[in-house]
């Protein structure tokens, strides 16, 4: 019975090896993401609903989430723009100094997160760099939300790029000029012909952005003044429970951000499906 | 749309990939630009388009000069060899998408872009496809819809790269003859790229053929045939065997033999002809002969390589498929059909073979 289930998934191919690779992928799977997770819902599910409801609809805690999601969402967003026209000027044009630019796209990565959130503090403080140019405006930016969307931004450029850019260098010029022939103005092959193309690669760095902004935590700590109700992530206040001894409380916050988050990703991956079946891709 | 180029020109850096050509295309002809790779075909046909910018001399779509109008403005068809069609618009988005881009007063209305999709998709013998989208057809498929999308915008002159390069065999013969019966429908002044010597001669009405970014001859399928103007032409156009021989006294030598034929002249040069235009005669005073070393079946002949004389050189004739080759035999042989060309250290040229054995 499971066999005959089992054979059914199971496709003629010249690489062999579908047991082997679906049985370590789940046990992989299972060893490095599945039991933790499980293991965080398991502790928090020991709190009660009764509980779970109580830490959920408190007022720090939605402040606290609202602000995660938000400034995350504002930093992909920003990231999904100037990450494309970064991509686009790297794989377009070649001049001096492209591939140290290149380069330097990969640096959040590299960079420890904290130094980063430190420099951009001392850059962004009332007394900073940039800080003390924006204070006569009337601009804060350093410990406040908008401090933290910077910091979110600059750790997940590389998400945008690198996802884009193989996609764009592939795709075919042609396609361009077979536009341009056909009169269209170049806005409206940039609408109509290249961005839809680039839409599955600029979705997936989206979702990759989001989720590694929504965990971020060292470089956003030094940045956001961390002030309750005002600019504290959730994150930062699942330490400040763990602190206090308070482990369901920080488990009860961790597993809300998890279902947000999977779910968020899910829509995401099933957006992804419905633009490659319009494309008559996949079955 | 009558065609006019005037002394084109154009570089990529120090090479030139075009250089002074003039070329004359008629209303409603149908144009193939033939030459090997690097022979500056694709670049004439883009320099027609205005997909590339010429670094001399000019275009003139009937009065107008078009070389310093951009792409959008020349309103030309063009095809490209690898389809490119748009993959996330359905066939019928595609084949419309130059009439969706126009400026709002000149756009048709939605259902008028959609009836006109549909008609062009029955004259491509697609009916009923439109909803399909890109990955859902052949290759051939593709390419009518290809096809269909430059039509829909009504263009001054049809253009197109390669069009059947990247189909197999069978479907190449089908699109091409269908091609030229769509061709005969419609109208169009067509000019297409091909590195493929027997569809252009199959399809087009005139042939121009290309090396090394100069035009070598232009002529109707007939003249480049028959009468091929440089041994390039006769190189590259059908099949053909050449060898190095010595003029005098009206005759044709081959070494210390005289070869049966005569031509004006004195000197160097380079006698051409094709396999299958050669009599094999059994003893002879004037005539060419060597030894067998392989033999082929071509087709519906047999076709014999022939070493010859103490420069072996190598040649290859059609003898019929039933008759007896065995290699180190021995065969004689005249050309009933060939041309004299200067060799490339001769100092004589003599225009064209005259006179026949």
């Amino acid at each position: 019975m499971s066999d005959a289930i089992f054979m059914r998934f199971r496709q003629p191919s010249v690489l062999p090896g579908f047991g082997l690779t679906l049985g370590f992928t789940l046990a992989y799977l299972s060893g490095i993401v599945l039991i933790p997770l499980a293991a965080l819902i398991l502790k928090s599910a020991g709190l009660g609903w009764a509980d779970i409801w109580r830490i959920a609809t408190d007022a720090r805690t939605l402040a606290a989430l609202r602000l995660s999601f938000g400034a995350s969402f504002i930093a992909a967003s920003i990231n999904a723009v100037f990450g494309l026209l970064l991509a686009w000027v790297l794989v377009r044009y070649s001049f001096p100094g492209r591939r140290l630019v290149d380069a330097m796209i990969d640096l959040p990565f590299a960079l420890p997160t904290a130094v980063a959130g430190i420099a951009l503090t001392a850059l962004y403080a009332p007394n900073g760099w940039i800080g003390q140019l924006l204070a006569p405006l009337g601009l804060k930016v350093a410990y406040t939300p908008i401090g933290i969307v910077i910091a979110l931004t600059f750790i997940s450029l590389p998400f945008i790029v690198r996802t884009v850019e193989p996609v764009l260098r592939d795709l075919d010029r042609e396609i361009e000029e077979a536009a341009a022939t056909l009169g269209a103005s170049r806005g409206q092959t940039l609408l109509r012909v290249l961005l839809p193309s680039l839409m599955p690669a600029i979705l997936t760095g989206y979702a990759l952005a989001l989720a590694r902004s929504i965990g971020e935590y060292g470089s956003v700590i030094f940045i956001a003044g961390n002030i309750p109700y005002v600019s504290e992530i959730a994150p930062l206040l699942i330490v400040i429970r763990l602190e206090e001894f308070n482990y369901a409380g920080a488990t009860a916050i961790a597993a809300l951000m998890l279902a947000i988050s999977f779910t968020m990703l899910l829509v995401i991956n099933l957006i992804q499906t419905w633009n490659r079946r319009r494309f008559g891709h996949g079955s | 749309m009558d065609i006019r180029i005037e002394e084109l020109s154009k570089q990529f850096g120090r090479y030139p990939a075009v250089e002074n050509v003039s070329l004359h295309i008629r209303s409603g002809e149908l144009v193939a630009l033939l030459g090997p790779s690097g022979s500056g075909k694709t670049t004439l046909l883009r320099l027609i388009a205005g997909l590339e910018q010429p670094t001399g001399g000019r275009i003139l779509f009937g009065d107008e000069d078009a070389s310093r109008k951009s792409v959008q403005e020349r309103n030309v068809g063009f095809v490209f060899q690898h389809y490119a069609l748009f993959k996330h618009m359905s066939v019928a988005d595609n084949i419309g998408f130059g009439l969706r881009v126009r400026p709002r007063a000149q756009r048709p209305r939605r259902a008028d872009i959609r009836a006109r999709a549909a008609e062009l998709l029955d004259l491509v013998q697609l009916p009923g496809y439109g909803d399909r989208f890109p990955a859902q057809l052949s290759g051939g498929q593709r390419q009518r819809v290809a096809l269909a999308r430059a039509l829909a915008i009504e263009p001054r002159v049809l253009l197109l790269d390669e069009p059947f390069g990247a189909l197999d065999a069978k479907v190449r013969k089908d699109l091409r003859r269908w091609l030229r019966e769509l061709h005969d429908k419609t109208g169009h002044t067509t000019v297409f790229v091909t590195h493929d010597q027997e569809e252009a001669i199959e399809l087009a009405d005139r042939v121009v053929v290309l090396n090394k970014g100069v035009i070598e001859q232009v002529g109707t399928p007939d003249e480049i045939y028959d009468a091929p103007a440089s041994p390039f032409v006769h190189g590259f156009i059908g099949e053909a065997s050449s060898l190095p021989v010595t003029l005098s006294n009206r005759e044709v030598w081959l070494e210390d033999r005289w070869t049966g034929l005569r031509c004006n002249g004195t000197g160097e040069a380079l006698l051409f002809f094709r396999p299958n235009a050669v009599d094999v005669v059994e003893e002879c005073t004037g005539c060419i002969a060597g030894v067998v070393v392989g033999s082929r079946r071509v087709a519906d002949r047999k076709r014999v390589e022939i070493e010859i004389g103490k420069g072996r050189h190598r040649i290859e004739i059609d003898l019929p498929a039933d008759r007896s080759a065995a290699e180190r035999h021995r065969i004689a042989f005249r050309p009933t059909n060939w041309h004299i060309y200067p060799s490339a250290v001769g100092r004589v040229a003599p225009a064209r073979a005259l006179v026949d054995a």
